[in-house]
């Protein structure tokens, strides 16, 4: 499958409710994770609780935001791919482990970290999304 | 329906001495994986072997290996499977029959798995146009020749089968992808073979490797929703039970600690994964996105459903070059301000260091319990009581690293207040292995093996 990649952030025209409507909570809420390396590149796994969940994060958490969140490491590029089957969406971040396992100068050489810091992104939530937390 | 139970005791070097043998004493296994090699593993076995021609393999193995004899004895189904061998299999398999006499268990036939190793013929490779181009840069290897210290082709799950189709009841392979390990003995068992009509089975048994590739990710290490109630101390590490139409479930041994849920499988599943639908093994490459995931009971996940489609002409390759050296070394500053005054302190050990002539080709600060360990991007911590300063450097002069590391503990008399746990003395210099991913065609590697006499 082609991914769709984060070029320039582009503004979020995917939701009809306005965000003021919306409440705002951690993703960590609608989804959990887990992240790891490939060389300098990281991979972040975001798997939803929910249908609904995942279907409003397939439209919300896009390549771009992703991208955008962890400007920071100056990622190269990020990737997203979909995995419905879990209700995952995987993105694909790269060159941004300051050179991979053994070159790398930071304490989480092998982003082992990135799905916790990314379960932080603040969500603007519609109210017809439930949140439901784990099992 | 014949079921065959695959149990991963081990997904690294350096993962827990004592689940091998907790994994075998309960789960009722007819193969035991142990997976020792994480990419760069190699280059340090490398070194070893440089020091030492016996070496370079994982000698953790040998103390398992010890442990598992009774095991071997008491369960004549169990055989064990594992990438130990690092870039010594031979050395490795010769060292487990030696204990094995000593403990007058002589007839448990061993198998050395290898060919994966291609630094010892990497020139005529370079001359015959493989030139092994990094997977991202398209560089070849030969600008890093003179520094390369190993190279690898990820090897698959033939023959692997074919060391069991010889009798083996421990196969001691160098490099193969991880899932081979558990994808030889299921088409062993089962009898697959590798063509066409086995790529689903083939798919499915990649998937059950994965998953529990790198031990207790999936049965509740790593897992987000882990708390005190999993009891992550009595962990119990994977089993899969396979039938031979490649369904199968994911379970641990009953009583341990841990859990299997969807949530652990389903984190596990995209680990380290990029295009989840097409992950490619030298086996075959699998549509992860086709998998269903089902509790079919307490700690029990039934997955079905893997497809995939023939694998490409290629190994992938994972060599590493010499690039440096680097340490890193902490303190602990406590007291108000804690954040500013942890910073100032890596700038100062910076600065005395320029002052003495070092300046470095790398170096890093972080000031941890701050929000520095993803750094900009986790929040910002409010005036913490205490934080961790850790400060890393890499150069390619040693001696230069070497005098960094003498440069942390003045700060706990010339720092600032509230400097503290200088406590594990100076930090280690350790020696920098550039990763380098590369692919190369099948036909240029020849697999080996050799069952011992």
């Amino acid at each position: 499958m082609v991914p769709t990649t984060a070029t320039a952030a582009s503004a979020d025209t995917t939701s009809t409710t306005t965000l003021s409507e919306r409440r705002v909570v951690p993703l960590s809420a609608l989804a959990h994770g887990r992240s790891g390396d490939k060389g300098n590149h990281a991979n972040i796994a975001i798997l939803a609780y929910t249908e609904a969940g995942y279907t409003f994060l397939c439209d919300y958490l896009t390549a771009e935001r992703v991208a955008q969140y962890f400007a920071a490491l100056r990622p190269s590029r990020v990737e997203r791919y979909e995995a419905p089957n879990v209700r995952g969406l995987n993105f694909v971040l790269y060159d941004v482990l300051g050179g991979g396992a053994s070159g790398s100068l930071r304490s989480d050489s092998q982003g082992k970290a990135l799905a916790m810091a990314l379960l932080r992104m603040p969500i603007p939530l519609p109210e017809q999304v439930n949140n439901t937390s784990s099992q | 329906m014949k079921r065959v139970r695959i149990g991963n005791g081990g997904g690294f070097w350096g993962d827990s001495l004592d689940a091998p043998v907790r994994l075998v004493r309960e789960g009722r296994l007819d193969y035991l994986t142990l997976d020792y090699l994480a990419e760069l593993t190699m280059s340090i076995l490398a070194v070893q072997k440089q020091k030492n021609p016996a070496l370079g393999y994982a000698t953790d193995f040998l103390e398992v290996a010890r442990s598992l004899i009774p095991y071997l004895r008491s369960q004549p189904q169990l055989k064990i499977i594992t990438n130990a061998g690092g870039l010594n299999p031979k050395g490795c398999a010769l060292a487990v029959r030696e204990l094995f006499r000593q403990e007058n268990l002589a007839d448990v036939p061993i198998a050395v798995v290898g060919g994966d190793d291609l630094l010892p013929y990497l020139d005529e490779l370079f001359a015959r146009g493989h030139l092994l181009h990094h997977m991202d840069t398209g560089e070849p290897l030969a600008a890093r020749r003179e520094r390369v210290v190993s190279a690898n082709a990820y090897l698959g799950a033939r023959p692997i089968v074919e060391a069991l189709r010889q009798g083996a009841r421990v196969v001691i392979t160098g490099r193969v992808a991880d899932a081979s390990l558990t994808v030889a003995p299921a088409a062993f068992a089962f009898g697959w073979g590798f063509g066409d009509a086995d790529l689903d089975r083939l798919a499915a048994a990649t998937v059950a490797g994965h998953l529990i590739e790198c031990g207790a990710q999936v049965t509740g290490g790593l897992w987000t929703n882990a708390s005190a109630h999993t009891r992550l101390a009595d962990v119990g590490y994977p089993i899969v039970e396979m039938t031979e139409d490649g369904q199968f479930v994911v379970t641990k041994p009953p009583g341990s600690g841990g859990v299997v849920n969807l949530e652990t499988v389903s984190e596990q599943l995209l680990y380290e994964v990029a295009d989840p639908r097409a992950y490619y093994t030298p086996d075959v490459v699998v549509d992860f996105t086709a998998v269903t995931l089902e509790q079919q009971a307490e700690d029990v996940v039934a997955v079905r459903g893997a497809c995939g489609i023939a694998t490409t002409e290629t190994y992938k390759v994972s060599a590493a070059y010499r690039d440096g050296y680097t340490a890193a070394g902490t303190l602990v500053i406590v007291g108000p301000d804690a954040v500013a005054k942890a910073q100032l302190s890596g700038q100062i050990i910076l600065e005395r260091l320029r002052q003495a002539g070092w300046v470095f080709e790398r170096s890093y600060v972080e000031v941890l319990g701050a929000g520095d360990a993803v750094a900009g991007v986790l929040p910002r911590a409010v005036d913490p009581p205490e934080v961790v300063l850790r400060v890393a450097v890499h150069d390619h002069r040693r001696e230069a690293v070497e005098r960094f590391t003498r440069e942390l503990a003045p700060l706990v008399t010339s720092g600032f207040a509230g400097t503290t746990g200088y406590t594990t003395g100076r930090p280690p210099v350790r020696e920098v292995f550039a990763f380098w991913p590369a692919l190369i065609a099948k036909s240029a590697v020849s697999p080996t093996v050799e069952l011992l006499a």
